[in-house]
């Protein structure tokens, strides 16, 4: 079978407007959320006040034009897919466009356009409404946008599976690479979504955490005392070639895309199945096309998003795939530093697994201050977590609203 | 009301806010199309806040009648009146 590679990484974060500093806080342990200074918490009286926005507005490295004609999800995609496409060195070779292909996954898409489009029609009329308000509010935005950057011509996908997106854009990143339809896939997950009315409605169905009062403490996976997930914002993407088209350019490999699994629960349309089956198999199925065994598997990036009934269903899968040997698995749930950035959660986290593997450090969890005696993890706090030499395996979880479950399995190259 | 001078001054912000050209280069004899480049859907935003900065109408029917940049700055200093 076509091994697939990762040769280069992109992401702006809220712990981090590039993967260095992403990186480097992700095993300091920093947390991105604080409280929201925009007149609207307070016009709207939200009730949470609070969130992990960007470290580095797009519009600080975007040209004024571009911010005009992209939705902040497309200006946060397109910052990290430029970055990608650099750190993978393709900045300076020839790509044959039809060769090359984009999965850029968003869970919301231009809700900002959409919504500032519809206060626009109230107040001014039909003719005010800007003719680049669909195009920008598309959840294909930033596919569309990333591939006319690009010159991608063999395909521009959007995965839209809620907080599973950005994992799951590598899965159609290895369906058309494996295909034989593309050589390079440009892949990754964004979401610029912390809007008053996006907080509301998350909200008003009691997800996020309400700690107003100390919002670095609020995202706290595993912990006692987590009372839901922390909204982030932010993008990740990450180069995916065949290795014979890696190798032939001399790329510099980061480590191999070995498999991934997607599965749906049909269970409920927002709650885990409690018995995690569709986790389950998501993540068997990622270590099965990866031809890997469970107790190949040494690191987790978690899904983990510190909402008291969904972390523990995930415990619950990974129990029930690596058995006994799951106290050996150190598991990171950084979304306890970024937040959860929803579409681009798996993407950015896949970012980290990469690294994670790359720099065999294991990145750090943070506000675990007591854990829940449910769900015994082997959590990495404190330090990072030296992984061992060798071949190692690490797989990064997601799961989003609709039932979804998406898991990607990397290993050391 | 504006004399032209102003409304060519007003047209090429918002021509430099939409595409990133300098003002200096939107000048009267320029077409939109030809010389500045500018895509049907960007010359429609264009458009949208001209008639907002200037407060006038610009009917879709005219648009295709303004192809250079003095084309616009008349219709505008026509439709003020």
């Amino acid at each position: 079978m076509t091994r697939l590679v990762i040769t280069g990484l992109g992401a702006t974060t809220p712990i981090g407007g590039d993967v260095p500093t992403l990186w480097e806080n992700a095993l300091a342990g920093t947390p991105g959320a604080k409280t929201l200074e925009h007149e609207w918490v307070e016009k709207y009286e939200l009730p949470v006040t609070f969130a992990a926005e960007v470290a580095v507005e797009p519009s600080e490295v975007l040209a004024r034009p571009e911010t005009r004609r992209m939705d902040r999800s497309t200006q946060l995609g397109m910052v990290a897919a430029r970055q990608a496409w650099a750190d993978a060195g393709l900045e300076e070779t020839e790509v044959d466009g039809e060769r090359l292909a984009v999965s850029f996954a968003t869970g919301i898409g231009g809700v900002w356009t959409l919504l500032d489009g519809w206060d626009t029609l109230r107040e001014k009329g039909p003719r005010r409404v800007m003719p680049m308000t669909v195009p920008m509010l598309m959840p294909n935005g930033a596919a569309g946008a990333i591939s006319l950057e690009l010159g991608a011509k063999a395909g521009a996908r959007t995965a839209v599976s809620a907080c599973a997106s950005g994992v799951e854009s590598l899965d159609l990143a290895i369906e058309l690479l494996r295909s034989g339809e593309a050589d390079v896939v440009m892949a990754g997950g964004t979401e610029g979504a912390i809007h008053p009315f996006t907080l509301a409605a998350f909200s008003s169905m009691q997800a996020l955490s309400k700690r107003n009062d100390d919002p670095a403490a609020a995202s706290r996976p595993y912990d006692v005392d987590r009372d839901g997930f922390v909204m982030g914002e932010g993008a990740g993407a990450l180069v995916i070639e065949t290795e014979e088209h890696a190798k032939a350019r001399g790329a510099r490999i980061y480590a191999e895309l070995a498999g991934s699994g997607v599965t749906s629960d049909a269970h409920h349309i927002t709650a885990p199945d409690p018995d995690a089956l569709g986790a389950t198999r998501a993540l068997r199925k990622a270590l099965e096309a990866a031809g890997a065994a469970p107790e190949d598997v040494t690191h987790v990036n978690a899904h983990a998003t510190s909402t008291p009934v969904g972390d523990k269903p995930e415990f619950g899968a990974m129990k029930a795939a690596f058995g006994d040997h799951l106290e050996n698995v150190c598991v990171s749930a950084t979304k306890s530093q970024t937040g959860h950035l929803l579409g681009a959660a798996g993407a950015v986290e896949s970012v980290l697994t990469v690294k994670a593997l790359q720099e065999r450090k294991a990145p750090v969890t943070i506000n675990l201050d007591n854990q829940d005696p449910e769900m015994p993890l082997n959590v990495v706090t404190g330090t990072p977590r030296e992984l061992s030499s060798g071949d190692q395996m690490a797989v990064c979880n997601s799961f989003g609203f609709g039932g979804h479950n998406a898991v990607a399995a990397f290993r050391t190259y | 009301m504006a004399d032209k001078n102003e409304i060519l001054a007003g047209l090429a912000e918002i021509v430099n806010e939409e595409t990133g050209l300098e003002t200096e280069e939107v000048q009267l004899d320029k077409s939109f199309t030809e010389d500045l480049d500018i895509d049907s859907i960007s010359m429609m935003t264009i458009v949208v806040n001209a008639e907002e900065k200037f407060d006038v109408k610009i009917p879709d029917e005219e648009v295709k009648n303004l192809s250079t940049v003095g084309d616009a700055v008349d219709f505008i200093a026509n439709a003020q009146g």
